[in-house]
């Protein structure tokens, strides 16, 4: 309404007020930030995310946001003063690629909503739909230092459907860890998942198309040719008024790609395939935000450069399957060199609590064979490349004056396997303690079950 | 100085072809991890002549004249890793089942099958993991017609068409909910089976002269069960939950000849005096701490450092992946000294726990006599940032190209160029 409201003017302004439009936020985030104090972080190594690095530097957070960063700063009076010799300080970590919720702990088949895999095109489904909060995975998160996170449908389909931006905080509703703001995001998929879903699924093989990469090809672009369509139908009627076009689900995802709102996240292994999808976006004019996996992205990270993808990045996964045949240690660095922007990723409620370590592994593998990456240059491979990628980088992501302060405070230098997350701040507020049980959570599923409340 | 000295350590590795031939080497000037009582070695020279340690000594003690010199100042030397649950060798794509010899859910048999039949030294997991330090994989089939898995082998890394295999080093067997349901679909059916064919070893032949079947059993699996049935055989057996684990232990004490050690183990934590009491050994994972499934609703990543202050031998390993990523077996032990296992036990669990284990001679330390198994590395081997230089066999110092280096290596410059990548050999 707003948006008609704002386009026109004057005496058609009535009949547009009565147009129907789209909801854009059906299931609006319900979070808040939690109670905080000002908290002042003295002596500290700080990463700034921004590729700075501060030795013996201090951080104030006032009002869940970060107000101050550097070397000699004063501690306000009323704040919490942490003193954090020999420890590190960095921004939360943010993993774009994770099934937290909707294939949680414990795997048993009634929790698992990773995936709509009833048609190759699902791109009405929208996965926090799927997400149970009381996965105990987001505490082991949280544990990690993961701050913001992903949840993405699964791979099967060639559009898997809408993934969702979350607060790693525990609550009792999806909608209480939705990240205010964040725009929606696509999950679509390349290559071997869908042709063995749908062309070789379920055991009844032939099942459906596709059957093979190009009946993959055929299929986002059949889809796209509808959004078009769509898109141009819902335009006409906004300018024009007259006949409602009758709304679809689907569709209504698409056009919201193809409209800007929505942000393309799509699962591709090969690098002949990601330059192939490239070129599909320009044909309907979307743009692919992110390349997940991408474990062949070294061989085309000229391409992905020039073209403007994020690569979201396994450190070392590799021969599972086919299209991850070619995986080598040094992809993340590599990509890195190239100038793309490059994401340590997890797609796993075991990786998701220590891309730290991961992005240290790369990081070394780098430096091996002379691709010198500074530490602190580094870290935006885990929190501001993603923020980027997920279109919260403007709120998150870096220890800027006036972004949200998902902190946390390292034991030492978090590329060593030894250093463990002591405190993780979200919006300022402590939300995990390693030290003090009371700022541990606990969710549904543990209460009363063997190893409750434990250290993990 | 007469030794033909090494200077450029990784250039000259890395340029190395093929493996060069056993000959008297000297390792000078690393932090030695021994493994053994010598503990420690701030800065040692080890000798090596025909594939085995000589000796173990201070620096500044004498190295023979003909001995090729590798200069390992300021670097950790240890024993080669032992990976102590994997499928190294016996897979090279998950997902390509013609390329999988893990599994057989088709076939008749299950204790006889043997996974050493289905060893490629070719598989390129072999060299990827090599590269890491680990020069011995355990290797053990996967359970898939019923509880028993089959016969698992060690192998060493060298990748060579004449590798050493010591084959049915061990018996694995599935319990919990997997065995549960490979069984017939409880827990009283995995034991009940378990039991019976127990019963058909210790009747073989007997109980075959006239048929072929048995009460469980066949006439080859349960003539593939007798080593086992006698104590003669490890039986390593699968189980995670405390209640598997004492039923386990309740078995052990009711059979005390048979050889018994568990992978897993996830909630052993629970159950740590009992095991440490029984002299059961434990293979676990410690990035396990989540409750994946209802018998893993305990796991915590401080299940290695409280197993092992109960007394428990605790081997450590990449067990949720141990085809392509077996290599990460150091970066989950230093993940459970990180949680609380002094980095004495983590090096433990690598090299003597599973040696110890599978009864492996001479490997899993470096002392007098030992097999001439070392890693060069450039750090803390438990540190994610650290990686080997020099990785031996045997003696041997092994090739540290793989074919995800060579990979790394034609696309390291992507600029244009007069011909296509695929003349670039690296």
């Amino acid at each position: 309404m707003a948006l008609a409201l704002a386009a026109c003017g004057g005496k058609k302004d009535a009949d547009k007020t009565d147009r129907i439009t789209v909801p854009k936020d059906p299931f609006p985030s319900t979070y808040a930030a939690y109670p905080n104090d000002p908290v002042f972080i003295s002596n500290a190594t700080v990463i700034d995310g921004e590729g700075a690095l501060i030795e013996k530097g201090s951080l104030l957070i006032v009002d869940g946001k970060i107000s101050a960063i550097g070397k000699d700063l004063e501690a306000p009076a009323d704040a919490k003063k942490i003193d954090a010799s020999g420890r590190w300080v960095t921004p939360g970590i943010i993993d774009n690629h994770s099934h937290l919720g909707a294939y949680p702990s414990p795997g048993v088949s009634s929790l698992s909503d990773g995936n709509e895999i009833s048609a190759p095109v699902t791109a009405e489904v929208w996965v926090e739909h799927s997400v149970w909060p009381q996965d105990p995975g987001f505490s082991r998160a949280l544990a990690g230092g993961i701050t913001s996170l992903q949840i993405l449908p699964g791979s099967a389909n060639l559009f898997g459907g809408r993934g969702v931006v979350l607060k790693n905080v525990p609550s009792r509703t999806v909608q209480g860890m939705k990240f205010p703001g964040a725009p929606y995001t696509l999950k679509m998929a390349c290559g071997e998942n869908p042709k063995r879903v749908y062309g070789y699924g379920g055991g009844r093989y032939p099942g459906g198309a596709p059957y093979s990469r190009m009946g993959n090809v055929a299929g986002y672009r059949a889809a796209w040719i509808q959004a078009t369509d769509y898109k141009r139908k819902w335009d006409k009627y906004e300018k024009e008024g007259g006949e409602a076009p009758t709304r679809d689900l689907e569709l209504d995802t698409l056009k919201g790609v193809l409209d800007g709102d929505i942000l393309v996240h799509m699962h591709c292994y090969r690098a002949d395939e990601m330059a192939q999808v490239m070129d599909i976006s320009k044909e309907f004019g979307y743009k692919v935000t992110a390349f997940h996996h991408a474990v062949e992205a070294y061989k085309i990270a000229d391409k992905l450069a020039e073209y403007g993808a994020c690569s979201s990045m396994w450190a070392d996964w590799w021969g599972f399957k086919m299209e991850a045949y070619d995986g080598i240690k040094e992809n993340i660095p590599l990509v890195h060199k190239a100038g793309a922007c490059a994401i340590v990723h997890s797609d796993s409620e075991v990786g998701i609590q220590r891309l730290n370590q991961e992005a240290a592994k790369a990081w070394a593998d780098g430096k091996k064979i002379g691709i010198n990456i500074p530490e602190e240059e580094a870290w935006q491979w885990l929190s501001l490349n993603p923020a980027k990628s997920l279109g919260i980088d403007t709120k998150t992501g870096s220890l800027v004056p006036g972004k949200m302060a998902d902190v946390v405070i390292w034991s030492g230098n978090p590329f060593s396997v030894y250093s463990k997350a002591d405190q993780v701040y979200i919006d300022g507020a402590l939300m995990y303690d390693r030290s003090d049980a009371a700022h541990r959570p606990v969710s549904d599923f543990e209460l009363g079950q063997p190893g409750e409340g434990d250290l993990k | 100085m007469s030794a033909r000295h090494i200077a450029g350590l990784i250039a000259v590795v890395a340029s190395l072809a093929l493996p060069v031939v056993a000959e008297p080497v000297a390792i000078v000037g690393g932090k030695v991890w021994t493994g053994t009582r010598q503990g420690t070695v701030p800065s040692g020279v080890i000798v090596i002549d025909k594939g085995r340690v000589v000796s173990v000594d201070k620096a500044g003690s004498p190295v023979p004249l003909d001995a090729t010199v590798i200069d390992a100042g300021g670097k950790w030397v240890t024993p080669g890793i032992i990976s102590a649950f994997s499928r190294i060798g016996i897979v090279e794509v998950d997902a390509e089942k013609p390329t999988d010899d893990t599994s057989a859910g088709e076939s008749d048999f299950s204790v006889a099958l043997d996974a050493a039949d289905g060893f490629n030294p070719d598989a390129t997991a072999i060299a990827v993991t090599r590269i890491e330090g680990v020069t011995r994989v355990v290797v053990a089939p996967e359970a898939s017609s019923n509880l028993f898995a089959g016969q698992g082998f060690v192998a060493d890394t060298s990748g060579s068409v004449d590798t050493e295999i010591d084959r049915k080093a061990f018996l694995l067997v599935s319990l919990g909910e997997e065995g549960a349901s490979l069984a017939g679909g409880s827990r009283p059916a995995a034991w009940a089976q378990l039991r019976a064919s127990l019963d058909d070893a210790k009747s073989y032949p007997a109980r075959y002269l006239a048929s072929n079947e048995g009460t469980a059993l066949d006439r080859v699996d349960a003539g593939a069960l007798v080593p086992a049935a006698r104590g003669q055989q490890l039986i390593l057996i699968e189980a995670n939950k405390a209640s598997d684990l004492n039923a386990i232990m309740d078995f052990a004490e009711a059979n005390e000849d048979l050889d018994i050690a568990i992978v897993g183990a996830d909630e052993g934590w629970r159950v740590a005096p009992r095991l440490a009491k029984a002299g059961i050994p434990v293979i676990v994972d410690s990035y396990s701490n989540l409750p994946a499934s209802f018998e893993r609703l305990g796991a915590t990543g401080e299940n290695a450092a409280r197993l092992r202050a109960a007394g428990v031998t605790v081997a450590i390993a990449a067990i949720s992946d141990g085809t392509h990523n077996a290599r990460l077996a150091m970066q989950i032990a230093g993940n459970a000294v990180a949680n609380g296992l002094p980095h004495e036990d983590a090096m433990e669990a690598l090299t003597t726990a599973p040696a110890a284990i599978f009864g492996l001679q001479g490997l899993g330390v470096i002392g007098p006599g030992s097999r001439a198994d070392i890693v060069v590395w450039d750090g803390d081997p438990l540190e994610v940032t650290s990686n080997p230089d020099v990785v031996m066999i045997d003696g041997v110092v092994q090739s540290m190209v793989t074919r995800q280096s060579e990979l790394r290596d034609r696309y390291l410059k992507l600029d244009k160029r007069d011909l296509p990548l695929a003349y670039v050999k690296p």
